[in-house]
């Protein structure tokens, strides 16, 4: 015990990275499915259903179908590089997440902050730094395959990604100078009270609506995590799969990975930017609002057990009734009144960032692709002039208050 | 021993690694990518000594900007591996005993100098007061405008000019 206590911080940190790992993983096989599933719908069709109830266990069938594939490596490619760029992707958008608050800093475990891995005073711009080296994951596979689609698709993907990222950070300034720091727990507690103080509308003391730089944020943050309608790299009908079309197996399964993980960084930092992070929307008086989270999952366990004798028959029947039992004990724990103040921001980011990532889905079963030279006109002719003006706007509201 | 400090030697040999391979390598991407590798440990350094803003602009405007550039542009030009030549008599007989003796000469002032026996005694590569952004900000933009500003139009002076000269041969 001594040891621990004198190592605190190594030793709590890395179960916290343990943990956060696992969890991300398991969420990044799920977001697969989710997509699947949500696309289907909005085109009138089942998506996965066959393996496992709801094809709930279809990511672990294709985890499996990865791991277990031949390995092609291009004989004319470059090894070194080619073998490089996937480790590159994958790791820097998993590192992004050490940076995230999943909760409040009052939560501690021998004097350390649970919810978050490293509490830096620059946190913001150390994600900025990380995303901003990412391009090298996209721009070495097309190169180093040594073929023609995946060239051309990072050709594209590293101009595209270069240009959006001007507008992507410019959009984020107006926030900064509303709250003057670049930490992410002090830029939510700026954001205290209901849902009217957070930075999406700005009602309270000393704030600036950020309702443009927001839609400014989330427009350029798809465009850099190459996604529809911006996913010219990958475009199909044009490029095959673009930068990674000379990937199999696994390598292939992280690049898909550093995709789904980077969504989850944009859409996290959208919420602790715009949407008042791990803060509820409602104002703090309301004490019934604590019992939200368990029911929440008591209300899906119901769901789940009328669903599975209504609609399911043999196993698939036993799998949903184990979701429910799942359900209705995490949201028995969830209303118990020592956990209950402690689920409370999780719950909340957790709530913001899902509803992101419906929001990506939901684009991308919606929306067409851009053509080249309107993406690059549009970024650079609309939305870069934007989010300069919500930037001046800002800055020009704040001058004239302080007088 | 500190942490920090087993971590200044490591990434300070990772950074002079990195600019050996950047030498010697011959496929240009891979000169590039060592590169990188420097920035990056560079970064890690200025973090060790305190200084969080220079290290995260070091990788956005370095790693994240710069060298995306020379990427770029060596994928659109494919270029090809280097050619060895034979090293001319100039370089073999004078530059490198020269080279060796600047090495030796700075080696011998950093050692004499403060740092040189912080460094000895162990404490030197970490500065435990960071100075904050804030302090940085207020340094640029109210005590040091006019040169911040200043540099700012030569910079965008340069710009033009490239466009400018760019532009000539069409």
């Amino acid at each position: 015990m001594d040891f621990i206590a004198q190592h605190a911080v190594l030793v709590v940190s890395l179960v916290k990275i343990a943990v956060l790992l696992f969890v991300v993983m398991t969420v990044l096989a799920y977001l697969s499915w989710f997509e699947r599933k949500v696309v289907a719908h909005i085109q009138s069709r089942w998506g996965p259903y066959y393996v496992g109830a709801h094809g709930l266990l279809q990511p672990l069938a294709d985890g499996i179908k990865f791991l277990f594939k031949e390995d092609v490596t291009p004989p004319a490619s470059d090894r070194l590089v080619y073998i490089l760029a996937p480790f590159l992707a994958l790791s820097l958008a998993l590192t992004t997440l050490a940076l995230i608050p999943f909760g409040p800093t009052t939560v501690q475990v021998l004097g350390q902050p649970v919810f978050i891995i490293a509490n830096s005073n620059i946190g913001l711009l150390f994600l900025f730094a990380i995303t901003s080296i990412g391009v090298y994951g996209v721009a070495l596979a097309g190169w180093s395959s040594n073929s023609k689609y995946p060239l051309l698709g990072s050709l594209r993907s590293s101009a595209q990604m270069v240009s959006y990222e001007v507008s992507l950070t410019l959009s984020v300034v107006g926030v900064l100078l509303v709250a003057g720091t670049f930490n992410f727990n002090e830029l939510i507690e700026r954001q205290r009270g209901a849902f009217w103080h957070w930075n999406l509308f700005g009602f309270g003391h000393g704030q600036v609506t950020q309702i443009v730089g927001f839609l400014c944020y989330i427009t350029a943050a798809i465009a850099e995590t190459n996604r529809v309608p911006f996913d010219l790299p990958e475009a199909e009908t044009e490029l095959v799969a673009g930068f990674h079309t000379e990937y199999s197996a696994f390598k292939f399964a992280m690049f898909f990975m550093a995709e789904y993980a980077n969504m989850i960084t944009v859409s996290c930092l959208a919420t602790i930017l715009f949407f008042g992070g791990w803060l509820s929307p409602f104002p703090d008086s309301w004490t019934w609002q604590l019992y939200l989270p368990g029911a929440g999952l008591l209300l899906t366990s119901l769901y789940c057990l009328y669903d599975s004798i209504a609609n399911m028959r043999g196993i698939a029947r036993l799998q949903f009734l184990a979701v429910t039992a799942l359900a209705l004990g995490g949201g028995a724990i969830c209303l118990n009144s020592s956990v209950m103040p402690l689920v409370q921001g999780p719950f909340w980011f957790v709530t913001k960032v899902g509803f992101f990532l419906f929001v990506y889905v939901w684009i991308r079963g919606t929306l067409p692709r851009f053509r080249y030279d309107q993406l690059m006109s549009f970024g650079w002719k609309l939305l870069l002039p934007v989010s300069l003006v919500n930037l001046v706007a800002t800055a020009l509201v704040i001058l004239v208050r302080h007088g | 021993m500190s942490i920090p400090f087993i971590l200044f030697f490591v990434f300070a040999a990772i950074a002079v690694l990195g600019a050996v391979l950047l030498i010697l390598a011959r496929e240009p991407i891979h000169s590039a990518l060592s590169l990188i590798v420097v920035m990056v440990s560079l970064a890690v350094l200025y973090l060790l000594l305190g200084a969080e803003f220079i290290a995260a602009v070091q990788i956005i405007v370095y790693a994240g900007a710069v060298m995306v550039l020379f990427v770029f542009v060596i994928m659109l030009l494919n270029a090809g591996v280097e050619e060895r030549t034979n090293w001319s008599k100039m370089a073999k007989y004078a530059g490198l005993p020269l080279a060796f003796f600047l090495l030796l000469e700075i080696a011998h002032w950093m050692w004499r100098s403060a740092i040189g026996t912080k460094i000895a005694n162990g404490v030197g590569a970490v500065n435990p007061a960071a100075v904050s952004t804030v302090d940085l900000s207020t340094l640029l933009f109210r005590d040091y405008l006019f040169p911040f500003e200043a540099t700012s139009i030569l910079i965008l002076i340069a710009i033009l000019g490239a466009l400018v000269l760019a532009k000539r041969g069409e």
